[in-house]
């Protein structure tokens, strides 16, 4: 193998890796509510917002991150109560304009309060890049993809293992029959949205050191991360990790063998075809309704 | 009787034509300016608008402009050209503006020109691209270099080094096409060769695949980056990380001290065009730009507390440009002021020596972006 297809392949995996963190989100809450959260973009925004303001203030990294994920916690719970649960009889359609509304709110308090700069934080362990057979990867790099495994792993566990998992999973099959099995419906709601702010926001405070970030940075990450669930199957975790990595090599690779003026039209037709040929995603479980 | 009746009619007249007089002195001028405050421009668009809040409040402490009171009356268009084009019919048809400056971008400059055109207003766009002034439309004006231009004078670099093969990477935004795009048409000119031309998208988090490309192709000698904002910083981080160690141009939209920041030493070495408000301390002091932009950027810091911008200078330049054209003019008559405007001679600011002509409603050339290199973290002049 030469070198440059491995720098590809890794260019590829450290593209995917912020996918996949942004897929997670849409998963998460799509599980427990059948809502398309395009809000996700900017709970990622809004961590990485956070911690890098915190961190130039003379903040220690490891307490800004943490209050940086709190914010987004934070922001997730109150976007829940205050405008996702207002009209929560209201249609799946209505809900995700409802966040795309709440999107734009989140999106222009933070050029108000925080202004329209490019922010930046410290790499977490060491900016000297890896080798790797000729090519190099960022040690940040696998910092993104090792948090985005233990996340996939721990979210596995919760909807497996917990009664509160178990309990979101129902109340998003059936919410009347959750509901009748005792289950607090939209207790359930509230926390997945905190959930996946909180997966988002640490997505975005892994990937500040790598990329930057600015007010709008939530827009492209949230759209390639829909991309990403989408194209694994929206609500499954593994789908989130493949769909995100599936669409990081293939923006290299085309960027790579093919011309970097397609690398962004490529997933788009790929998730145009997958829609077409299996709805339900590449890794996605076949909806079953019965009559 | 009637000799009495005569004279009261007299006085009163005589107070009628001072009354009207009085309100005529009383009455502001009017500045219309539609600003993208809000949206992709707006990075662009509040400095601006902080810097013509600045300029008014100057013009008028120093007691107006003919000895009329300036008042500045502002839209944000949130970047998009549609709404622009509704605030700017508000700015004539209700405000009666005597002047207007705006369009932060290109999109908003063009869809509000028709409506400015048919009321006949001077108009000093800030926008970027050449097609604003190229053709020359009867009242519009244009005060940044464009995009051309900062290519030209990256290329006039390159070929003065010797470097014939270049690759060219540019992001997928306006901003970033249309610098290729100007790179492709005059690259020639100055015996260089494109022989590798890439692009990413400006939010991307990685474009080492690029780069590796470009690395590994051995007839390049030097590479120009076009793009904005975040793209550039993950361009010189990915060149670092891939250790290239190529001849990197930057265009001048990276001329800014949040490049310098956010990129560290994965930027040391890089040139670029830059305009003189970004690197005034560095000029010499024989440079008519220098104490002018030095002067600019300190007032706006001071102001604001944020380091000024390009684009803030811009506006700062229109606004001088037209004080100088009214005060030449002796009036605020419009088509008075436009026949000055596109009289302007030798008038220094920050952008360059502008001279306009009935050809050229833009007077700079690519002398006045000054080219810079980027050594132990801060500017020093390209040598």
């Amino acid at each position: 193998m030469s070198p440059e297809f491995i720098q590809f392949i890794l260019s590829g995996i450290t593209l995917g890796a912020t996918y996949t963190l942004a897929a997670l989100g849409f998963s998460m809450i799509f599980n427990a509510s059948g809502v398309i959260n395009f809000a996700q973009g900017e709970f990622i925004m809004i961590g990485g917002m956070c911690a890098s303001v915190l961190v130039s203030a003379g903040i220690p990294l490891p307490l800004a991150c943490i209050v940086g994920v709190m914010a987004a916690g934070l922001i997730g719970y109150l976007m829940e109560r205050l405008a996702v649960g207002q009209c929560r009889d209201a249609e799946v359609a209505t809900l995700i304009l409802v966040t795309i509304g709440v999107s734009m709110i989140v999106r222009g308090l933070t050029e108000i309060f925080f202004g329209k700069a490019n922010h930046g934080l410290p790499h977490f362990s060491s900016d000297k890049p890896i080798e790797i057979a000729g090519a190099t990867i960022l040690p940040q790099s696998l910092w993104v993809l090792a948090v985005s495994a233990l996340i996939v792993v721990g979210l596995k566990l919760f909807f497996s293992r917990t009664q509160l998992g178990k309990g979101m999973l129902a109340a998003s099959y059936d919410r009347l029959a959750a509901q009748l099995v005792g289950i607090d419906v939209r207790r359930v709601l509230t926390l997945s949205f905190i959930l996946s702010a909180l997966i988002g926001a640490f997505g975005g405070i892994l990937v500040t050191p790598i990329s930057t970030v600015a007010y709008d940075t939530g827009i492209m990450l949230g759209l390639k991360g829909f991309v990403a669930a989408t194209l694994g199957g929206l609500g499954s975790g593994s789908g989130a990790v493949f769909g995100g990595l599936l669409l990081g090599l293939v923006e290299a690779l085309t960027a790579g063998y093919v011309s970097s003026a397609y690398k962004d039209a490529v997933p788009f037709v790929m998730v145009f075809i997958v829609m077409v040929l299996r709805p339900q995603g590449l890794l996605g479980a076949k909806p079953t309704d019965r009559i | 009787m009637r000799k009495s009746t005569i004279a009261f009619g007299v006085a009163l007249a005589a107070l009628v034509v001072a009354g009207v007089n009085q309100a005529i002195a009383a009455e502001p001028i009017k500045v219309g300016a539609v600003l993208s405050l809000t949206g992709g421009a707006a990075p662009l668009g509040e400095p601006e608008a902080q810097t013509l809040q600045m300029m008014v409040d100057e013009t008028n402490k120093a007691g107006g402009l003919l000895g009329r009171r300036v008042a500045l009356i502002q839209f944000d268009d949130g970047s998009d050209p549609g709404k622009a084009n509704g605030f700017v019919k508000r700015l004539i048809e209700d405000e009666k503006v005597d002047m207007l400056i705006g369009g932060t971008t290109t999109g908003a400059t063009m869809a509000m020109y028709s409506l400015v055109e048919r009321a006949e207003i001077p108009f000093i766009s800030l926008g970027g691209a050449r097609v604003i002034v190229d053709p020359v439309k009867k009242w519009l004006f244009k005060v940044s270099h464009d995009d051309r231009m900062a290519s030209e004078r990256a290329l006039q670099d390159m070929a003065g080094r010797g470097y014939k093969s270049i690759a060219l990477l540019a992001d997928t935004t306006g901003y970033g096409q249309s610098s290729r795009k100007e790179t492709l048409a005059v690259a020639g000119k100055y015996g260089v060769s494109i022989i590798a031309d890439e692009t990413f998208n400006v939010k991307d988090t990685d474009v080492t695949a690029q780069l590796a490309k470009i690395k590994n192709n051995p007839a390049v000698q030097a590479l120009f980056v076009s793009s904005f904002g975040q793209g550039p910083i993950v361009v010189a981080k990915g060149m670092a990380q891939l250790g290239m160690t190529l001849p990197h141009y930057e265009g001048h939209g990276s001329a800014s001290q949040e490049y310098l920041n956010l990129t560290g030493a994965a930027s040391e070495g890089v040139r670029m065009p830059s305009p003189a408000v970004i690197v005034a301390q560095v000029l010499p002091d024989s440079d008519p730009q220098k104490a002018l932009s030095a002067e600019y950027a300190k007032a706006f810091e001071a102001r604001f507390k944020t380091p000024p911008s390009t684009f803030g200078a811009y506006a700062r330049d229109a606004w001088l440009l037209w004080v100088n054209a009214v005060t030449r003019a002796g009036s605020t008559d419009k088509a008075k002021v436009r026949d000055a405007l596109e009289n302007t001679k030798d008038f220094p600011d920050t952008s360059g020596i502008v001279t306009m002509s009935p050809q050229d409603h833009l007077g700079i050339d690519s002398s006045g972006l000054k080219m810079v290199q980027i050594k132990n973290g801060g500017w020093t002049l390209a040598k």
